[in-house]
């Protein structure tokens, strides 16, 4: 990889990881969602994997590769476990923002995010700060898809984004964290995934729905 | 020079009248074929437009001059906009009327003189197709302004032919983000603009769920076939135009010598176009009227993305 194609890789893996977050607000199909999150999943792996052959770290090629087959392959995976094969839970039916408009909040999140990061980008002008926007809108975007959608594997997901934006902001702005911090995340984040799964078929037992709404009220 | 400006320009607007029914005939040959029909034909649009020419229009009673107008203001823009868009030459003597905003005024002149006309006719369809046409257009027009803009930025003119010559020069332009994602937009809402499938059905006979046909129920004879072939040259020159502005290779500057070559490319990437999107139409269904907005708000949010991404990565 030259200098100069360099910029062009990590912008072109940039945008495909802010769109794949777009893209989740876009979908109503729960399994479109989840192919969307792997996607992402192997943009946030390819960004590590173009800084660690620029920085010619083989350390950084390394935890790419685990954050390549942890997010796009086995956390799709077992969010895909999760989504079962019953119709009526296949699609987020009503979600709390239309989708027309969570997608032009979407818009208006990742102005917020060029324009918070902006004082950021200018401390260490370069190409991998530069997409640092792109980071901390799939974060904003994340945490929108948590409150705004209503079924429990919806909301997984908009965590797991929520984790990839943060993961991809450590890695672009402070060169990465400790190796062990990494493996601890990842560790932890399969965990979630784990006990959500758990959740939402026992959701689905005691309600016939994986309406989280429903869990509004206390009964005996 | 301005000779030969004149001879490309004319030749661009020949091109186009004379290819548009083509591209449609062939857009509709490749569904067909897909489907397991035998086709019309590639000629059928043409041969369609001939029998319609040699028919005298009829006008509803009632109806006033918003009715009688449309035909030839509809086909009139698409003339100028065949004649303004590079798509052969980047040396048109329109030139300076080349700006991006001129061009989407164009359009949108000629698709509120059809919505105005359908509302003339004072029927229920007519009434029905315009609401939905101008729906469509209100959220389709501020979608092709953003994307223009983050086209526009990079370049530092909304000119038409410098943004085109300017890709031609720096050819990885066409693969950063925010031309990937302005390509996105724009497509999408070429295909809203055009009335193709999944925004409306052109091929539909139920008049529920009809937008562009809705409009046109009344016009006959020499109205219909000017309004028919106003729209496959509006579609033509779209897609040229996403042509011109994302794969720019083959267009020709101010010399003769270049035009021939210059049609083979075109001719060759907008049927390459036309046959991909009729390949597409065959797998997909029309959305819901009420999903369209999802759509479109859709590639709004790309276009948006487009500016910021070509403001910011920089």
């Amino acid at each position: 990889m030259t200098d100069i194609s360099y910029p062009l890789y990590l912008d072109l893996a940039a945008g495909l990881f802010l769109l794949t977050a777009v893209g989740v607000l876009w979908r109503h199909q729960l399994s479109a969602m989840i192919r969307l999150f792997a996607l992402q999943g192997a943009a946030l792996a390819a960004i590590v994997a173009i800084l660690g052959i620029h920085q010619h770290s083989l350390e950084l090629v390394l935890v790419a590769l685990g954050l390549g087959v942890l997010r796009a392959g086995v956390l799709p995976y077992l969010a895909r476990r999760a989504l079962g094969d019953s119709p009526a839970e296949a699609r987020e039916t009503r979600p709390v923002v239309n989708v027309a408009a969570s997608l032009l909040a979407a818009a208006a999140l990742s102005l917020l995010a060029y324009a918070a990061t902006r004082p950021l980008v200018a401390l260490a002008p370069s190409p991998a700060t530069g997409i640092l926007p792109a980071a901390v809108a799939v974060v904003l975007i994340g945490f929108f898809t948590l409150v705004a959608r209503r079924r429990a594997l919806s909301q997984v997901v908009g965590f797991l984004l929520l984790d990839n934006g943060i993961t991809a902001t450590a890695f672009l702005a402070a060169a990465g964290v400790p190796l062990i911090v990494e493996l601890g995340v990842s560790f932890d984040l399969l965990l979630v995934v784990l006990v959500l799964q758990v959740l939402t078929t026992r959701l689905r037992t005691a309600f016939g729905s994986s309406d989280l709404d429903e869990l509004r009220e206390l009964h005996d | 020079m301005n000779g030969t400006a004149l001879i490309s320009t004319a030749v661009q607007v020949l091109v186009v009248v004379a290819g548009a029914p083509l591209l449609v005939g062939l857009m509709r040959q490749v569904r067909a074929r897909l489907e397991g029909r035998a086709g019309a034909g590639i000629g059928q649009p043409w041969r369609d437009l001939r029998k319609l020419l040699r028919r005298a229009p009829a006008t509803p009673t009632g109806t006033g001059w918003a009715f009688r107008l449309a035909p030839l203001l509809l086909v009139g823009t698409s003339l100028v906009l065949a004649a303004v868009v590079p798509l052969l030459t980047t040396a048109s003597p329109l030139d300076r009327a080349a700006d991006l905003f001129a061009i989407v005024g164009l359009l949108a002149l000629g698709t509120v003189t059809l919505a105005l006309a359908a509302l003339d006719t004072g029927t229920a369809f007519g009434g029905m197709g315009a609401s939905r046409e101008m729906t469509i257009l209100a959220l389709v027009e501020p979608t092709i302004l953003v994307a223009v803009f983050a086209l526009s930025a990079r370049v530092g003119s909304t000119n038409l032919a410098e943004i085109v010559t300017t890709t031609q020069h720096d050819p990885l332009r066409v693969a950063s983000p925010a031309s990937l994602l302005a390509a996105a937009a724009l497509l999408i809402v070429v295909v809203a603009e055009t009335g193709r499938l999944p925004v409306d059905n052109p091929a539909t006979h139920l008049e529920l769920t009809m937008i562009h046909e809705a409009m046109i129920l009344e016009y006959a004879g020499t109205d219909l076939a000017l309004v028919e072939l106003a729209a496959s040259m509006r579609l033509t020159i779209l897609l040229g135009l996403l042509t011109s502005l994302f794969l720019p290779w083959g267009i020709a500057g101010a010399s003769l010598a270049a035009l021939p070559l210059a049609l083979a490319a075109f001719v060759a990437k907008v049927a390459v176009l036309g046959l991909a999107l009729g390949a597409v139409e065959v797998f997909i269904a029309k959305l819901r009227l009420f999903r369209v907005p999802e759509l479109l708000a859709g590639s709004f949010v790309l276009a948006l993305l487009a500016v910021a991404s070509s403001f910011f990565l920089v």
